[in-house]
C-alpha cells in the first residue's frame, strides 16, 4: 500500500533516526522493509555473537556507521576470563570483503589486534572515525596505521584501554596532509608521547574541538597547544603539574582565559594537590567536568572548583569530595543531570546516604546516577524518591557487601521498592546493599521500563528472580552475581530470553542440568557455560553447579570462536 | 531431566569461612547458604590494606551481625573497570627516602618519574650532597664530599630489601614502599649489579 513513490518513502524515513524506530518502521510491509535497508546507515549491533557480519552487510549494504559491543558488562570486573571471545577481526574482514563504505566503527569491550587496525585502516578510503571503549589486545602500532593511512579521519578516540605496550611516535604517523581532525582522545594510553609531533598535529587541525591528553603531556605543552587550538570545546587535561611561580604556569593561566569555548573538561591525571585556580576561569562555562581519574585533587580543591560550576550538566567525580562536598554541589550545580561517584580507596573519603540525599534535593533535573558509597539508609533512598521521580539509571554501589540499613539494621527492600515505584521512566538498576527477595517483588511490579538489571549477593529463593521475569517486560538484559537463584527461577519461563539480549548468572544455584534442559528447548539461544580452573572438567554430572553462564539470543548459532574453557551447550 | 529441588543442607556449617566459630551470627541470611566463600585471585581491595584494622574496629562498634573482617575478599567487587583501579592505584606514590647518616628523610613520588635515571636525578636534587656519577655502563650515588658511595635499595611489598634497579622501572614503582640510599660499605651480600639491565629500564 504505497501512495508514495519510493524516493519520498525514503526521504521522510530519512527523519527517522534512531534505530529502534527504523526497526519499527521496517516491520510494516515489505516494501517498507526493502526501503529502510537500502537507506540506513547507522546500524549497532549489542550483542557481536547474535548476528554474522555477512547478514549484517546483506541486510544493509549502505552501511557507513557500524556499532559493536562484544563481551558482557560483568567482564569489566573481570569476571570473565581472558580469551573468551569478542574479537573483532571477523568483523572488519568481511566489511573489507564487500562493497560497504565503512566511515565510523565504535566498538566497546571488544578485542582488537594491531592486524585488525590495520586492515581497517587499509581497506575504506572514507573512514572517519574510531572509537573504542573498553577494548584490548592492540598497541600503539595498530594506532600508527590508523594514524598514516586514514586521509580523512576525524575522530580517534580511546576510552579506558589499557595498553601497555606504548612508544609515542604513532602520533607522528598523521600525515602533514591529514588537517581533518575534529576529536582526538589518548588520554588513557600509558607511555610517552611525541610532543612535537603533537603540537604540530594540532596546529594543522582548525577542526580540532575535542581533545583528551594523557598523563606524559606536560603542562608547557598544554599552554602551547592550547595556543594553537582556541576553540576546542572539550579539553582532558593529561599532566597538571607546576610550580606555581613558574613561567610556564603563568603562560597557561593566561591562555585558560582566552579559550572561552571549552564546555567539558576532565583528565588531570598527574596533579599537584593544591592550586588549580587556573582552572577557575574555566568553570563558569562547563557543562561536563570529569574529575574521576584524577585523586591527586583533594576534597577542599574539588569543592572550590565546583562553586564556580553553575552550569554543570555532567559531573564525574570521586568519593573524596565527600558528603560535604556534594552538598556544594546540591547548591551550585541546578542543572545537573547526570552525577557519578567512584570510590578513590582512600580510607577516610567517603560519602554516604546524606550527600545523596542533598543531591536529589538540589538538583531537579537529575536523571542518572551512579553512587558508590560507604551505606545507605531506606530513609534516605525514600526521601531521594519523593525528591526526584525522574531516574532514568539509578546504580547504587554500597561498598560493604551486603550492608543493611545502618541505623534500622533492615535490608534495603523499602527504599529501592521506593525507588522503582517513584521513578516510572527507569530503564537502568543496580542493586546493593542486603537485599531479600521483597525488592524484587517491588522491581517486577513497578519497573515496568526497566531494561538492565544488575544484581549481586542479593536475594533468598528462586521467588526473586521469578519477580523480575515475570514483572519487568521490558527487561533486555539481566546479570546476576552470588544469589541464591536456581533451576526453577531459570527454567519457568524459557521463552522471555528470546525477548532479551542476554542474561548472566554467576555464582548461583543454576545446575548443569539446569542449563541443559533450557539449551534444549531453546534452539535459538547460546548457552555459554564458561570453565574455570576445570571447576566442572566437562563431566556430566547434572546436579553440579555452573560457576559462570552467560546465555544471549542469536540468530547464527553456537559461535565458532569459543576457546576451550567455554562450552556451548 | 527435571529441575533440581532447591534443596539444601544448611551449609553455613561445613563451609569454610575465615570467621571465627560462632562469629557474626548470620540470621540475615535466610538464603540457602550460597555464600561460598570466595579465596579466589585477591582482587585489589580499593580500600586500602590499612582498611583491614578500621573493619576490625567498626565490629565491635557495630550491633550488626555482619562481620566485614571476615569477608573474604571477592573477585570483581567493588565493581570497578581495571582501568580506573589502576588509574587509582597508580596515582599518588610517596614513599620515605633515607639516605644513611643524613638526620632527617624527605618523599618522592615515585609516580612522578618513568625511568630510574629520573628518580635519582631527583634524589640528587635532594639530597644536595650527593652526585651520581655516571660511569661507562653503571651509575653511582657518591657523596660529594668524602667520596663515601650509596647503594640504593628498597624495601618491597613483602618486605625484603632489594637492590634498586633491578626490575622494569613500573614493578619497581608499584611495589616499592621505601627506599634506603646503604652505604656500598653496609651492602655487604647484594650481587654486583648487572650494568646492562639498569640502561634499558623505563
Amino acid at each position: 500500500m504505497n501512495y508514495f513513490p519510493d524516493e519520498v518513502i525514503e526521504h521522510v524515513f530519512d527523519f527517522v533516526t534512531s534505530q529502534k524506530d527504523r526497526n519499527a518502521v521496517s516491520l510494516v510491509c515489505k516494501s517498507w522493509y526493502k526501503i529502510e535497508r537500502l537507506s540506513r546507515q547507522s546500524v549497532f549491533i549489542g550483542n557481536c555473537y547474535a548476528i554474522s557480519p555477512e547478514r549484517v552487510i546483506g541486510r544493509f549494504p549502505g552501511l557507513k556507521s557500524l556499532t559493536l559491543k562484544g563481551k558482557p558488562h560483568f567482564a569489566d570486573f573481570n569476571l570473565l576470563p581472558y580469551d573468551w571471545g569478542g574479537w573483532v577481526y571477523p568483523w572488519v574482514e568481511a566489511l573489507a570483503k564487500s562493497r560497504v563504505g565503512l566511515e565510523e566503527l565504535r566498538l566497546k569491550r571488544m578485542v582488537v589486534s594491531d592486524d585488525c587496525l590495520e586492515l581497517l585502516s587499509r581497506s575504506f578510503v572514507n573512514f572517519k572515525s574510531l572509537v573504542l571503549v573498553s577494548c584490548e589486545g592492540f598497541t600503539t602500532d595498530g594506532l600508527a596505521a590508523i594514524a598514516a593511512n586514514c586521509r580523512y579521519l576525524r575522530e580517534l578516540d580511546l576510552q579506558e584501554i589499557e595498553v601497555d605496550d606504548n612508544r609515542g611516535q604513532w602520533i607522528s604517523c598523521f600525515p602533514d596532509s591529514c588537517t581533518s581532525l575534529v576529536s582526538l582522545n589518548f588520554s588513557c594510553l600509558k607511555g610517552e608521547i611525541n610532543l612535537t609531533a603533537l603540537e604540530r598535529l594540532v596546529a594543522r587541525s582548525p577542526n580540532l574541538k575535542s581533545l583528551r591528553l594523557n598523563r606524559a603531556v606536560p603542562l608547557d605543552t598544554l599552554q602551547k597547544l592550547l595556543m594553537r587550538a582556541p576553540q576546542l570545546v572539550d579539553l582532558g587535561i593529561g599532566s597538571f603539574v607546576y610550580d606555581p611561580s613558574s613561567e610556564a604556569y603563568i603562560k597557561l593561566k593566561a591562555t585558560l582565559v582566552k579559550c572561552k569555548s571549552i564546555r567539558s573538561l576532565s583528565g588531570f591525571l598527574e596533579v599537584v594537590p593544591c592550586c588549580l585556580s587556573a582552572i577557575h576561569p574555566v568553570c563558569q562555562n562547563l557543562t561536563s567536568l570529569n574529575l574521576s581519574y584524577a585523586p591527586g585533587i583533594h576534597g577542599n580543591e574539588l569543592i572550590k572548583l565546583i562553586r564556580f560550576c553553575r552550569k554543570l550538566e555532567r559531573l564525574w567525580i570521586l568519593d573524596s569530595i565527600g558528603d560535604r562536598g556534594l552538598g556544594v554541589v546540591a547548591f551550585t550545580c541546578k542543572e545537573l543531570q547526570e552525577l557519578r561517584v567512584f570510590p578513590s580507596g582512600v580510607d577516610n573519603a567517603a560519602v554516604t546516604e546524606e550527600g545523596l540525599v542533598a543531591i536529589s534535593a538540589g538538583c531537579p533535573k537529575l536523571h542518572s546516577l551512579l553512587y558508590f558509597c560507604q551505606q545507605m539508609t531506606n530513609a534516605a533512598l525514600i526521601t531521594v524518591a519523593k525528591n526526584n521521580s525522574n531516574f532514568t539509571r539509578f546504580r547504587l554501589c554500597i561498598l560493604d557487601r551486603e550492608k543493611p540499613d545502618p541505623v534500622t539494621m533492615q535490608p534495603l527492600d523499602e527504599g529501592f521498592g521506593a525507588i522503582v515505584q517513584s521513578c516510572k521512566r527507569l530503564r537502568r538498576l543496580s542493586l546493593s546493599g542486603l537485599l531479600t527477595d521483597q525488592v524484587f517483588l517491588y522491581i517486577g511490579m513497578y519497573a515496568e521500563q526497566l531494561e538492565m538489571l544488575s544484581i549481586a549477593f542479593a536475594g533468598n529463593s528462586d521467588k526473586g528472580m521469578l519477580y523480575v521475569l515475570n514483572g519487568c517486560k521490558k527487561l533486555r538484559k539481566l546479570e546476576i552475581r552470588d544469589s541464591p537463584f536456581g533451576n526453577t527461577a531459570l527454567l519457568t519461563d524459557v521463552g522471555k530470553y528470546e525477548t532479551m539480549r542476554s542474561l548472566w548468572m554467576s555464582s548461583c544455584e543454576v545446575t548443569l542440568g539446569g542449563c541443559q534442559t533450557l539449551a534444549k528447548k531453546m534452539p535459538r539461544l547460546n548457552v555459554e557455560i564458561i570453565n574455570e580452573d576445570d571447576q566442572m572438567e566437562f563431566s556430566l554430572d547434572d546436579r553440579q553447579k555452573v560457576g559462570k553462564m552467560y546465555l544471549y539470543r542469536t540468530l547464527v548459532g553456537p559461535r565458532k570462536d569459543a576457546p576451550d574453557f567455554v562450552w556451548t551447550l | 531431566m527435571s529441575p533440581e529441588k532447591v534443596n539444601h543442607l544448611p551449609e553455613s556449617d561445613t563451609k569454610l569461612t575465615l570467621g571465627l566459630p560462632g562469629a557474626g551470627g548470620e540470621c540475615h541470611r535466610t538464603k540457602a547458604g550460597t555464600k561460598r566463600g570466595f579465596l579466589e585471585t585477591v582482587d585489589l581491595n580499593l580500600m586500602s590494606s590499612s582498611n583491614d584494622n578500621k573493619h576490625c574496629e567498626e565490629n565491635d562498634a557495630m550491633a550488626s551481625t555482619t562481620t566485614p573482617a571476615t569477608k573474604a575478599q571477592v573477585v570483581g567487587w567493588p565493581p570497578v573497570r581495571a582501568y580506573r583501579k589502576s588509574a587509582m592505584k597508580g596515582s599518588c606514590k610517596f614513599v620515605k627516602v633515607a639516605v644513611e647518616g643524613a638526620p632527617y628523610l624527605r618523599k618522592v613520588d615515585l609516580e612522578i618519574y618513568h625511568s630510574y635515571q629520573e628518580l635519582l636525578s631527583a634524589l640528587e636534587d635532594m639530597f644536595s650532597f650527593l652526585t651520581i656519577r655516571n660511569h661507562v655502563n653503571e651509575r653511582k650515588i657518591i657523596d660529594n664530599v668524602n667520596g663515601v658511595e650509596y647503594v640504593p635499595t628498597y624495601e618491597d611489598k613483602d618486605g625484603d630489601w632489594m637492590l634498586v634497579g633491578d626490575v622494569p622501572w613500573k614493578m619497581f614503582v608499584e611495589s616499592c614502599k621505601r627506599v634506603r640510599l646503604m652505604k656500598s660499605s653496609e651492602a655487604i651480600g647484594l650481587a654486583p649489579r648487572t650494568p646492562a639491565k639498569n640502561s634499558s629500564k623505563s
